[in-house]
């Protein structure tokens, strides 16, 4: 390789630097004027929160999405990229979270996919393509073959064959994704070793990551993202816990949220280690009577499958719910329902709301067997009790029949919200309520969640976003990788601030070792 | 402030104006094209605007109709029913050997429709518990059951010149055929079950969005089971006036009837992909296809250009209806 000479962040030129790249999707701002250096032969963290930006850089430099404004510059040069096939040629690897790997390919046959070597212009050229893949996987130390079928390796061996991949385009720029999200530990420490091993050839390496324990082993340098906006960048030398999460997370907290003053009841819903063998580890928790309890976390950590658990939604492996200290028998969401739970889903338009129904529809879909007789719907008290909950919710609808999928998404979300209130729930699980939501409804939202406490209820509040966990909630749990591994506010003692439940979600406190649990 | 609720309640009207002409177009779906094709035919030759020849008309499309309205089912919750036609000729054939067995002619009727029924929860149990695709159960069930109706009639044609539910298939009330009063009796039902209970609300939910309806507590599987049942019955009711209208019934009756009960479904503006459609669309659909054989056999028009007249109109027909719904769909 012609770039095998070692350089280090040092050197003179970055090999890419991104200038005021900015994007918006319609109603949202994702970047907003981004800047980003990377030099050659460095490891250069990319850090944020869930929803900072990250993944949208990273779609802009694999050439998926088209920055609105700013430039991308490769060795001092502006360059675009209108397909990703322009990025991949331009020397930026990308490996994904999700792999893409074809299964039924051989790992060579992966690697030099879409451009195969060819005999006498149209055969394959099986054995040129093993052997040159061979001495790609030995640089790697890889210890599967160029002939195996991708099928058969592991995941962390398949990520090495896309690295390999990146390395056949002469890629300069590598970008990781998360990269030892689905890695065990022993898997995780060799890919840092492929990673040093790049590294020391030259290559670029952005290491996207919220895991701060790997980007204290790993990285030089350190980016920042918060709400699509570059906070700033720190040396090896500057890395410090707080000083990283202040970045991540140090907005101020809006003020809207009203708090009415009430104490929190008796236990309603005890869930006993509920526990899916796959992504929820032995949860158990208790939620009382007028409380909002927020579940916090970062994307993936095991949340919302926690509540779609409570819910019936997924199998489980071991688990129990008592809800007022009577034990309930749920394997299927009706079962939940019948007891008084009720869950608004994380993915309203593909989970929650029936876009081609109409909003009378929606809001009653619940309550159909209640007004109806022998299976004959009483429209008449069906399209009064619509008509209440367009009303009370201040749902913004032409009519109570026109179609669901016309409107906003803070009115789909009311009409979701009204659907359970119909059923007047012990237990009301929000999964992202706010989410794609304006601000306006927003805070209607928050609004209604404090007055179904203050009348007994009991809600289970998820959100990726810190400052509505808490503004809203009385106590929060914390959940890393299935687990909960934190609890504050409430009787903990613990104040409810962004450091102490970051502290919790990421593995910060365990910055010594290499890898959390 | 006074302005922005000015603007707002305006905002408010028009998409209400909107609305209203929208659900006025989905209302007359597909009925423009029908009567446009009435007309052309009524010009064309002398014969079609008869009261005999109409008569005639919603007569041959009378089985075909009751398919259709157990296929609309089935396509709202975005499945597919390929076996209606095996399942109609094993029915068919099952009806006049019972009725032929002594002493029992008047449990032809039942039995048929009872195979139907079964056939068809077996397949949506299949569906809803296996998970396997719509597609390809039926695949089997199309394959499997015909073969069933060559086996039950032992290979040959089946006859009972005496048939004891004659009636169905020749008998009239007044100068109504009983084939043309069951068949818009289906629809009756059926558009009383998919837009007057919960049954029928809970069909649409599961066609529109499965995932949101398992989440909102709705037995899922059971709807699926109740689809592909009703399809099956109302298939088994197609088998019964087979039967009856032919006195005799073979392994091979119906083969093919799949796709007419599909083309009517669709043309009917009911969504492949579930959730959106109504039982009367598909009325209109079957009308259609069955004017466009009838008029096209008064014209005289060789059968081979018979299909491809109608393959091409059917196509036509969902372009005009995919172009004058576009953006709607959002």
């Amino acid at each position: 390789m012609s770039l095998s000479t070692k350089v280090g962040p040092s050197s003179a030129e970055p090999v890419l630097e991104v200038r005021g790249i900015s994007k918006s999707f319609p109603g949202v701002r994702a970047l907003k004027n981004v800047d980003l250096r990377i030099w050659p032969g460095e490891v250069h963290a990319l850090m944020g929160e869930n929803g900072a930006g990250k993944s949208t850089l990273m779609k802009i430099l694999a050439g998926a999405y088209h920055p609105d404004s700013g430039e991308i510059l490769l060795d001092g040069k502006p360059v675009q990229f209108r397909t990703p096939y322009d990025a991949r040629a331009a020397g930026i690897g990308i490996i994904y979270q999700e792999l893409t790997v074809a299964p039924n390919l051989t790992v060579s046959g992966n690697v030099f996919l879409g451009s195969e070597l060819k005999r006498f212009g149209v055969m394959k050229d099986t054995a040129q393509m093993d052997r040159k893949t061979q001495e790609v996987l030995s640089r790697l130390g890889a210890r599967f073959k160029a002939s195996d079928r991708a099928s058969r390796l592991a995941v962390a061996e398949q990520q090495q064959v896309e690295i390999a991949r990146a390395l056949f385009y002469k890629s300069r720029v590598l970008v990781m994704d998360e990269p030892t999200a689905a890695l065990s530990d022993r898997e995780t420490d060799r890919l840092f070793d492929v990673v040093r091993q790049l590294r020391s050839e030259g290559l670029a390496i952005i290491y996207i990551s919220h895991r701060m324990a790997e980007v204290y082993e790993l990285a030089d340098r350190l980016s920042v993202l918060r709400d699509g906006e570059y906070v700033g960048e720190l040396k090896r030398a500057e890395f410090s816990a707080d000083k990283v999460i202040e970045m991540m997370v140090g907005r101020r907290l809006e003020d809207f949220y009203e708090r009415n003053k009430h104490a929190a009841g008796g236990v309603v819903l005890d869930v006993k280690d509920m526990h899916d063998g796959k992504r929820v580890k032995h949860a158990s928790f208790q939620l009382r009577k007028g409380e909002v309890l927020g579940l916090a976390g970062l994307v993936g950590a095991g949340r919302t499958e926690l509540a779609r658990l409570v819910f019936g939604a997924d199998k489980r492996k071991s688990g129990e719910v008592y809800l007022n200290a009577r034990k309930l028998k749920i394997s299927r969401p009706q079962d939940a329902i019948r007891a008084g739970i009720g869950y608004v889903p994380e993915d309203r338009k593909l989970q929650g709301v029936f876009l081609q129904m109409s909003s009378a529809e929606n809001i009653t879909m619940n309550i159909l067997g209640r007004y109806s007789v022998a299976g004959v719907l009483n429209f008449r008290k069906l399209k009064e009790r619509a008509n209440a909950e367009v009303k009370a919710m201040r749902v913004r609808t032409a009519s109570l029949g026109s179609r669901a999928g016309g409107l906003s998404g803070g009115n789909q979300q009311k009409l979701l919200l009204a659907r359970w209130l119909e059923i007047n729930p012990k237990v009301l699980m929000l999964d992202e309520p706010t989410r794609g939501v304006d601000v306006g409804a927003k805070a209607e939202i928050y609004g209604l969640i404090q007055q179904l406490v203050v009348k007994g209820m009991a809600v289970l509040f998820i959100s990726s976003e810190l400052p509505e966990i808490i503004g809203v909630c009385d106590r929060v749990l914390v959940m890393r990788e299935g687990e909960i591994t934190g609890e504050v506010g409430g009787e903990t003692g613990i104040e409810i601030t962004q450091q102490n439940i970051m502290k919790f979600a990421t593995d910060v406190t365990q910055s010594g070792t290499t890898h959390g649990n | 402030m006074a302005t922005e609720t000015t603007i707002q309640a305006a905002e408010l009207e028009a998409t209400k104006r909107k609305e209203r002409t929208r659900s006025l177009i989905q209302l007359a779906g597909m009925l423009p094209v029908l009567i446009v094709i009435c007309i052309l035919f009524a010009v064309l030759t002398p014969n079609f605007l008869t009261q005999n020849n109409i008569v005639n008309v919603v007569r041959q499309a009378s089985i075909n109709i009751v398919l259709a309205a157990g296929m609309t089912f089935v396509i709202l919750t975005g499945g597919i029913d390929l076996a209606v036609g095996s399942v109609l000729g094993f029915t068919a054939v099952i009806a006049v050997v019972v009725s032929l067995v002594p002493g029992l002619g008047w449990a032809a009727v039942p039995l048929a429709l009872l195979a139907g029924l079964l056939v068809g929860v077996l397949t949506g149990m299949t569906v809803a518990y296996v998970g396997l695709p719509p597609f390809i159960v039926t695949l089997g069930t199309y394959t499997a059951i015909r073969g069933a109706a060559y086996l039950a009639a032992g290979g040959t044609t089946v006859i009972n010149s005496k048939i004891g539910f004659a009636w169905i298939g020749n008998g009239y009330v007044g100068p109504v055929p009983w084939l043309v009063i069951i068949a818009l009796l289906t629809i009756a039902v059926s558009a009383f079950i998919l837009h007057g209970t919960v049954l029928g609300v809970h069909v649409y939910a599961t066609g529109g969005n499965a995932q949101a309806a398992r989440l909102t507590g709705i037995p899922v599987p059971l709807v699926l089971i109740f689809t592909y049942g009703v399809s099956g019955l109302l298939s088994g009711l197609g088998g019964v006036m087979s039967a009856s209208r032919l006195y005799s019934a073979q392994g091979q009756l119906g083969i093919g009837y799949e796709l007419d009960a599909i083309a009517a479904v669709i043309l009917g503006g009911t969504s492949f992909s579930g959730g959106i459609g109504t039982v009367f669309g598909t009325l209109i659909g079957a009308l259609i296809i069955a004017v466009l054989n009838n008029g096209l056999t008064l014209m005289n028009v060789s059968f081979y250009w018979q299909l491809v007249i109608k393959g091409a109109v059917i196509v036509l027909a969902v372009t005009l209806d995919k172009l004058r719904t576009r953006g709607q769909a959002a």
